[in-house]
């Protein structure tokens, strides 16, 4: 019976160090190729830049085509940080400064954290489905067997496409939702319209605010937009495997986001 | 076989880790000549194209297109050689994204520096030769399988490549559609005096157009032969493949327990 009970607990604990080894290794693998991938785009991308026409046709794509859903988000976001914070100011009798709280809000952290989730919802799983069903019918093979190579054609201008449109998208985030912010303030609540715009002047520093603001967009940006050709590159070329990939481009994008999103904070805004 | 090949294969292996895929491929394909290779499904017909274009590196052998070793080269010589062969896939691989002119007119834009009013004459030439100049404003999606089929040849041969290979261009047509598609694979290798390797294994449809024929089976090579010399072959393999047979060397049941000892294990199991 004892003989029994410790080779049972000798199989269960083999079996736990063989799984979690294979784990990590296929996630070190997957690392691996995935820093291999994002060097052969860095290398390809002058080829992809020659054809700018292809870049230029995926900015419209992932860029411009995102712009609605983009607009109306940081509207709405705008408004509503302009209804709650006046309603926490107004407690202390600085109501005037909403549009500091505001423009703050939305230039050092919820634009570019909350146009990348969207972003990457938007643009990153249709890059991922793209990518994976053109693996998945040959087309990527095709193309290879042309002397054409996939990641200078296809890969990289998807991914610059990404990583240009990002901080711009952002940047229209803040500024929509400044002025939504604007409607509920002082449009509708009826805070002085000087006093709002001002303050928000004289509190809002360019490089310190809005130039971290879009380092941090052009950090995810790259990120959201590696993650999403990649995952595309790699999908298994079947319907589930696409619609993994698709799913694990959301996934990961939006960890990655806010992962990073920790990281820059504390380097950029320590207290200061 | 006569000495001038434009591919040459010599004792071949292949294999995915420790599944062989290919065991020991000797074969020849002449300058000019359409060649078959023919076989039931999984028995490593595409992995042999692939081989030749390079996608894959065979386990051991000998392997050479145009006298050079394609194993050898380098991406850079590899991507040269490539711009001279022209492949078509199993479901044509048309770009999904852009028209059927664009499909055609890729590789001249991508490969070429010529001025778009002779790649529009070029692409419409190649189009006519497939009888689809009237269809090239259409997007892939529009297109009907054989359609999509003959404007995927098109592109194939969109640079008058010296080989052109051809991966199961019968599967999933109507007999309509298997007889133009096969009328053209012999007429554009004859016009572009090209050479043609085709993968298939729609025997009857090939053999009306082929000069020579490879079978393989089980990554060997168990039959050769002109079309008449196969036709005419008692070997079992080729009988069973020429007719369609159920049973014969190429088993109809996946291996598997005595079917009495299965049926015994239910009723013991129950």
């Amino acid at each position: 019976m004892r003989w029994l009970v410790l080779k049972w607990t000798s199989s269960v604990l083999i079996e736990l160090v063989r799984s979690t080894g294979h784990r990590m290794n296929n996630a070190l693998q997957t690392l691996g190729f995935s820093a291999r991938f994002f060097m052969m785009i860095l290398v390809y991308s002058g080829q992809s830049f020659r054809r700018l026409h292809l870049t230029i046709r995926e900015i419209y794509f992932v860029g411009f085509q995102s712009l609605l859903i983009i607009l109306v988000s940081g509207l709405f976001i705008g408004m509503v940080l302009g209804m709650q914070g006046y309603e926490t100011l107004q407690r202390y009798g600085s109501s005037e400064a909403l549009g500091v709280l505001v423009a703050l809000s939305l230039t050092r952290e919820l634009g570019p954290v909350v146009s990348a989730l969207l972003f990457a919802s938007r643009a990153g799983s249709s890059i991922t489905a793209e990518i994976g069903l053109m693996k998945a019918t040959e087309q990527l093979t095709a193309m290879d067997m042309m002397a054409v190579n996939p990641i200078a054609r296809v890969v990289a201008p998807r991914f610059w496409g990404g990583v240009i449109s990002m901080p711009l998208l952002a940047a229209l985030f803040s500024a929509i939702g400044v002025f939504g912010g604007y409607l509920i303030g002082v449009v509708l609540i009826g805070v002085d319209e000087g006093a709002f715009w001002s303050q928000m002047q004289g509190s809002v520093d360019f490089r310190f605010d809005v130039w971290n603001g879009i380092v941090k967009s052009f950090v995810f940006g790259t990120a959201v937009s590696l993650i999403s050709v990649f995952e595309g590159y790699d999908a298994v070329p079947t319907a589930e495997g696409v619609s993994a990939s698709i799913k694990r481009t959301v996934v990961y994008s939006a960890l990655a986001i806010l992962a990073l999103d920790f990281v820059l904070t504390s380097f950029m805004f320590r207290g200061v | 076989m006569p000495a001038d090949s434009l591919v040459k294969i010599t004792d071949v292996n292949f294999a995915y880790d420790d599944r062989s895929i290919l065991k020991g491929i000797d074969m020849e394909i002449p300058r000019g000549k359409l060649v078959a290779i023919m076989g039931n499904s999984g028995c490593g017909k595409t992995t042999l194209l692939r081989l030749i274009g390079g996608q894959l590196k065979p386990t051991s052998g000998e392997l050479l297109v145009d006298g050079q070793s394609v194993p050898a080269m380098k991406h850079d010589e590899l991507y040269a050689m490539r711009r001279r062969m022209g492949m078509l896939f199993q479901f044509g691989a048309l770009f999904t994204d852009i028209s059927v002119f664009d499909n055609v007119a890729y590789l001249m834009r991508e490969h070429t520096d010529l001025p778009e009013d002779v790649i529009r004459d070029m692409v419409l030439m190649k189009l006519n030769a497939v009888g689809l100049r009237g269809a090239h404003h259409l997007m892939p999606a529009e297109l009907s399988g054989g359609m999509a089929r003959r404007v995927a040849l098109a592109r194939a041969i969109a640079l008058d490549p010296m080989l052109i290979m051809y991966d199961e261009p019968f599967a999933g047509l109507d007999p309509i559609s298997m007889g133009v598609i096969g009328q053209l694979i012999r007429k554009l290798n004859d016009a572009l005096g090209a050479t043609t390797l085709l993968v298939t294994h729609d025997v009857q449809e090939a053999l009306l157009i082929v000069d020579y024929v490879y079978f393989v089976s089980d990554g060997q090579i168990v039959a050769q032969g002109t079309p008449d010399d196969i036709r005419a072959s008692s070997d079992p393999f080729v009988h069973q493949f020429v007719f369609g047979e159920a049973d014969g060397p190429v088993h109809f049941h996946y291996p598997a327990v005595p079917f009495e000892q299965e049926l015994m294990r239910e009723v013991a199991g129950a």
